[in-house]
């Protein structure tokens, strides 16, 4: 929750940029601000306040030290560096933080997250200092911070969380929170049990951990489970345990995450030490192959580092075969061993570590995390990610190799994991590699494991996570904990003595590797690449792929699965725009959407009231990637806050009609987004964790721009439903392509589902990032942004709960036969709603100066049935069961803000349905539907650009957040345009207690 | 890495007469076996005399014209001596000499048993760093799996060899981190290969002729950084090339008739480093 605040805060901040735009948007700023205020007031120090002190103060005590100068600066300037609006801001996010009360959630637990972050935003230094990797995440996004100001509050946000989770978990341990017992299987064989809270993210334990092990160098591991396919993942510090591991048991296993080239440099004496273990699991177990020579050197340093000086008259025979010094020894090595053991006297315990290291560290495989993959050709290859880059393996042969700064770009797409290649020298142009893995769980670990590598090895300080643009697809996860770089400039900070620990034997080692509870590390999969400090976001692949794929994979009841499966694919298709299956989905959620109804409502009004308009805008261009992107990143928890604060969510930007197509939409569009996630499922999904942006930015911001104001309506809807259409298939296309196409004008668009991501390493700044939780309960924020041109003020926006589902099929259909452009030229993309080639399409529509209209099809049919109950702000518990799936519990509770005006829209004439889009994104499906209607009385165009986020997770998800942040990132990506209406939709699961 | 061309033993075998007429040759010449000879003992004489290795004579064998060019028949690294089985089905043979002599000099034997399995010697580079293994008319992909299988310890890559015999007929080590490569178009698009895949960056030294490229480096306690390379007879181009080499200690050796039958430098000796023990 904590973390969502933060980013509740950034919103706003966006907002108040908004207030330059439209003047109805200033009203409406205007009218949060008071509210920000008294927030603030409330008890939450206003950063922009007192910043500095409090880090200064924080900084000083323990683990403080251990940051960087330099880091704690950057925060102190980025906090100081907002502009006034920031400061402004501020105290709406306070607000929006404020209302956690409002959150699903009753429990006190949860408040006390809520107070923890309000406090973490006030002073980050403590929080940092409280625990390593909290502060590691921190650091890095107020690095990037400074860079964009707005991503990187987003991120503090969530290291806020973190570390007050963190320090909330220790503080007060559980008094109404359940516990539970979980065993982390440490590096030297032994077993660590904890108590957690269910609830706590990852970061709580793993901090318990190193502070077990009183281990500071601890950006380079990270924590790892098995999941129901057996395979090796890593525990996302910043997400909660319960949500990445499902059913599985509560065991985990510290491991080497990101092996330093250069152990050397490491600073302490134990970090040293927990690598020589991680290594010896990694040779013993045959994942680190060597030799017979290195075989026995690397023995004869682990008998010297255990057993000191060989004793001439010991029986170092007798006892060296209970050593384990490779897959398979024979006597002659053991022979070998000790010979050279016999060379090692004198050397310390640590010196002979360090030589250990010195020789391992050589090893070809050192440090590579292997993937099981296959070629173009169907050729099985492996896929190693190493510090240097991507190594492609033919048995073991290493057939490519790709360094990181070769690497262009790196996404995937359902199974197929592609990486574009600089061109050389003496080639003209990029290339693409593509690479087909097992299947889309594989190649999301790739991804993820490639992105937190090439950060932490390549960059400086983290990248920002992609930011959320009007339509963000795919997973924005981005490696958010310290860089290698990051964690070498705090290491020189330890001035601790050298912790006195204990060797323990190998021989104990050797076996409790056998026995030790899934951890060891599975050859391939296990490697070790994957990101180990805290600081990922997303956390380890496992948890990403958990999320998207694993959504079915994880659940262990067939049925859930396969509720799961289809969910997920739902999400996928509207990612990926396809046509198939997620436009039934969309558009049920948009009937069932009250959000939806309200659109129409809005948008028939605006039709009137829009004169002119030929130039549609961005609706249109979102599905092309042109213009106005709406990218609603909701955090978890906004809804709640968007209840609370309405204003906020209501901001009128004016955007500049980007598209200019030429085409001449005159009618304008409805664009409705919508973003479905059905995740009905229940908390075992979490998958839905999985934070994917979508990212279509874009809306070219035309030349000509016709002074429509678009409006925004932002719908946070939280649903379950439990999506049982496939729509896997066809998301792929839209959002690479699509993206990259659109591009042109605004900006690349990352469009990142859970089945696709994007990452390009070598620019950050285009990614874009919200990172967001998905809590048990689903979540859809859809937003809707109509450019009106007539109407530039939004009136702020009126709070009113709409307890409608239905209505909004019909919208939707109606809006397809509708449809025609103006230049005549329809297109009807049925079943593809968010595909790529829509957005092709559309752009080159937009070149051609033809506009093209693209009709999505039928809603897709929903199997669920959603049964709202609710209405306003107060939530109202329903138990609602659905058909299919009797095991979910729903509870929905929907809240309708409209901007005055939106409702004068004219029933009469639906919008045309141009196109529809689906975002995905990790954490959130977002399904965005661009419906572009032309307006036949006024001539008027109209866009309506209506984004519809769905956030489904297994607990907390902060709606305020959500909400706030969904309404800040649609205004800044339209800016022209207004928010007309927000609905928030939420539906949650009840669980059931025994359960998880 | 430091121990790179720390070399202490040599193995070379002799000349059979058969080279004369039945050993393989891509282009038709006249070698003079006699010059061949006598060429061959200086080469000896150097890597005996002037430098001071253990050197393993094998007899020739007149059933195996090329049995001469030893390099293509084992590949040894550290402890480690991989026997080959050669592209050339005449050349299989080869290496049961070849087996028994490292097996004298205690070395960790491994054989290629996969019948699929080809590899040449003069394809696999090793840079000290990591092995480069030519993809080649000898050498194919399941020689160099083999062959990265027996060494662990290093990454193995495969470069395309798009003209020549060999990997090594265009390139070979000439210091640490130092690689002489041919100036040719193939040798150059190799090159650029190898300097993608390759973990490490290598500084290049380019010669131009690319049989001037194969040359052979040592690094001897004692000597320092020792180049044999070719005479300014053959390639006085090239030769001025090396000449320019400040820290190395040259010496041109003579190499103009077996090159008739596409053997270089490197061909004629299998070096090993055998330390302590």
């Amino acid at each position: 929750m904590t973390t969502e605040v933060a980013s509740e805060t950034e919103v706003k901040k966006e907002p108040e940029k908004a207030d330059e735009q439209p003047v109805a948007a200033q009203q409406q700023d205007g009218e949060e601000e008071p509210e920000q205020l008294a927030a603030v007031q409330d008890g939450v120090t206003p950063r922009a306040a007192s910043p500095h002190a409090d880090r200064k103060s924080k900084e000083a005590k323990g683990l403080s030290r251990f940051l960087p100068p330099w880091l704690k600066r950057q925060k102190s300037l980025s906090r100081t560096e907002p502009s006034e609006d920031r400061e402004d801001k501020t105290p709406t996010e306070e607000q929006q933080e404020a209302p956690p009360s409002e959150e699903a959630s009753p429990q006190e637990a949860e408040r006390d997250e809520s107070h923890s972050i309000g406090s973490a935003d006030t002073q980050p230094a403590k929080e940092e200092k409280g625990e390593g990797s909290p502060e590691r995440i921190g650091d890095g996004k107020e690095e990037e911070d400074l860079l964009e100001s707005k991503a990187g509050e987003k991120d503090e946000g969530k290291l806020l969380k973190l570390e007050a989770e963190v320090e909330k978990s220790s503080l007060k341990p559980a008094k109404k929170m359940k516990t539970v017992t979980c065993q982390v299987t440490l590096l030297d064989g032994s077993l660590l049990p904890c108590e957690l809270e269910k609830r706590v993210r990852g970061i709580v334990l793993f901090a318990k951990v190193c502070e077990h092990l009183n281990l500071l160098e601890k950006d380079y591991f990270g924590l790892c489970y098995k999941d129901h396919a057996d395979q090796k993942c890593w525990l996302d510090p910043a997400k909660e345990i319960k949500r990445q591991i499902r059913n599985c048991p509560w065991q985990f296993a510290f491991s080497v995450k990101f092996y330093p080239p250069d152990p050397s440099q490491l600073t302490e004496d134990i970090t040293r030490y927990l690598l020589c273990l991680q290594l010896r699991q990694d040779i013993a177990s045959g994942r680190l192959p060597c030799s017979f020579v290195t075989h026995s050197l690397l023995g004869s340093y682990t008998l010297q580092a255990e057993m000191g000086d060989h004793d001439p008259d010991g029986h170092c025979l007798d006892y060296i075969s209970d050593f384990q010094f490779a897959p398979s020894q024979s006597k002659e090595m053991e022979e070998k061993v000790v010979e050279l053991y016999k060379t090692h006297r004198g050397m310390s315990p640590a010196q002979a570590d360090a030589q250990f290291l010195e020789n391992a560290k050589k090893l070809s495989m050192y440090g590579v995390d292997l993937h099981h993959a296959k070629d173009s050709e169907g050729v099985d290859i492996m896929l190693g990610v190493c510090a240097n880059g991507l190594l492609i393996y033919k048995d073991r042969l290493r057939i490519n190799r790709f360094a990181w700064p070769k690497i262009l770009k790196i996404s995937y797409k359902r199974s197929n994991f592609y990486i574009k290649i600089r061109p050389g020298e003496a080639e003209q142009f990029e290339s693409s590699v593509g690479f087909k893995l097992p299947n889309h769980r594989a190649a999301k670990r790739l991804w993820k494991v490639c992105v937190e590598h090439h950060t932490f090895f390549r960059l400086v300080t983290p990248e920002q996570p992609p930011k959320a643009r009007f339509l963000t697809l795919g997973s924005k996860f981005r490696y958010s904990g310290r860089t290698q770089a990051q964690t070498r400039e705090a290491s020189t900070l330890i001035d601790r003595p050298a912790p006195h620990f204990e060797r323990c034997s190998s021989k104990r080692l050797s076996r409790s590797l056998d026995g030790a509870p899934g951890l060891g590390m599975d050859d391939q999969s296990g490697a070790p690449g994957q990101g180990l400090t805290p600081g990922a976001k997303n956390g380890r692949d496992p948890a990403l792929e958990l999320s998207s794929d694993s959504k079915d994979l994880d659940k262990t009841q067939e049925d859930v699965l396969k509720h799961q499966a289809s969910i997920s694919e739902l999400k996928r298709n509207f990612m990926e725009s396809t046509p198939e299956p997620q436009p039934s989905q969309w558009e049920k959620r948009l009937t069932a959407s009250p959000a939806t109804s309200l659109r129409l409502r809005a948008q028939a009004a605006f039709e009137e009231e829009v004169p002119s308009s030929s130039v549609l805008s961005s609706p249109v261009a979102v599905p092309t990637g042109l213009p106005a992107a709406c990218t609603t990143s909701v955090s978890a928890a906004e809804g709640d806050i968007a209840v609370g604060s309405p204003p906020a969510a209501a901001h009128v930007v004016e955007k500049a009609l980007p598209r200019a197509d030429g085409s001449s939409y005159s009618g304008s569009d409805a664009g409705k987004t919508a973003e479905d996630k059905q995740k009905s499922d229940t908390l075992e999904q979490a998958e839905v964790e999985i934070e994917e942006t979508v990212v279509i930015k874009e809306v070219r911001k035309a030349p000509k721009v016709e002074v429509t104001v678009p409006e925004v309506v932002v719908t946070i809807a939280v649903t379950e439903k439990e999506p049982e259409e496939k729509t896997g298939a066809e998301a792929e296309g839209r959002g690479d392509e699509g993206v990259t196409q659109r591009g042109s004008t605004s900006s690349d668009s990352h469009s990142e589902s859970e089945d696709e991501a994007e990452y390009r390493p070598q620019a950050p700044g285009e990614s874009i990032d919200h990172i967001k939780e998905v809590p048990e309960e689903e979540e859809e924020l859809a937003v809707e942004a109509q450019p009106l041109e007539a109407e530039p003020a939004a009136a702020p926006p009126c709070p009113t709960t709409e307890e409608q589902e239905s209505p909004l099929k019909d919208e939707a259909q109606n809006g397809h036969p509708e449809m025609q452009s103006p230049q005549g030229s329809v297109e009807e993309d049925e079943e593809d709603e968010g595909e790529p080639k829509l957005n092709g399409d559309a752009s080159r529509a937009e070149t051609e100066g033809l506009p093209q209209v693209i009709c999505c099809s039928e809603p897709p049919v929903v199997k669920t049935e959603m049964v709202t109950i609710s209405d306003t702000f107060a939530a109202q518990k329903t138990e609602i069961s659905t058909t299919e799936v009797p095991i979910v519990h729903t509870e929905t509770k929907t809240i309708t803000y409209e901007a005055a005006q939106v409702d004068g829209a004219g029933d009469g004439e639906p919008g045309v349905l141009m196109t529809a889009q689906t975002i995905t994104s990790e954490s959130l499906c977002t399904t965005t539907t661009t419906h572009i209607t032309k307006t036949l009385k006024g001539g008027v165009s109209e866009t309506r650009i209506e984004k519809r986020i769905v956030i489904s997770g297994d607990s907390d998800i902060d709606h305020d957040q959500a909400l706030a942040r969904a309404i800040k990132e649609a205004k800044e990506q339209h800016p022209d345009m207004s928010v007309t209406r927000v609905v928030v939709h939420k539906e949650t699961e009840v669980m059931e207690e025994g359960k998880d | 890495m430091a121990s790179f061309g720390n070399f202490t033993h040599a193995i070379v075998r002799g000349i059979p007469a058969s080279l004369v007429r039945e050993a393989l040759r891509s282009s038709f010449c006249e070698v003079d076996l006699a010059a061949a000879q006598h060429q061959l003992q200086l080469h000896i004489g150097t890597l005996k005399d002037e430098l001071g290795l253990q050197v393993v004579e094998l007899l020739a064998d007149e059933s195996l014209p090329d049995c001469v060019f030893v390099e293509d028949c084992a590949v040894v690294c550290g402890d480690t001596a991989l026997i080959t089985r050669p592209g050339a089905p005449s050349r299989r043979k080869e290496t049961e000499a070849m087996k028994s002599a490292l097996q004298e000099l205690n070395l960790n034997i491994v054989e290629m048993e996969d019948d699929t399995a080809t590899l040449d010697g003069g394809d696999v580079l090793f840079t000290g760093r990591e092995f480069f293994v030519g993809l080649s008319k000898r050498t194919n992909q399941r020689g160099a799996e083999i062959l990265a299988w027996a060494f662990k310890d290093f990454p193995v890559s495969t470069l395309p060899v798009f003209e020549g015999l060999h990997l090594k007929s265009f390139c070979s080590m000439a210091g640490p981190d130092l690689i002489a490569f041919g100036s040719s178009e193939p040798a150059q698009k190799t090159l650029k290969i190898l300097q993608q895949s390759g973990n490490h960056h290598y500084n290049t030294l380019i010669l131009p002729d690319d049989a001037a490229a194969n040359c052979v480096f040592m690094n001897l306690s004692g000597k320092g950084q020792v180049l044999l390379h070719c005479t300014p007879e053959e390639y006085p181009n090239s030769a001025k090339v090396f000449e320019t080499l400040k820290d190395h200690l040259l010496f041109p050796v003579s190499n103009s008739e077996m090159s008739k039958v596409d053997g270089g430098l490197s061909c004629c000796s299998v070096l090993i480093s055998k330390t302590g023990s």
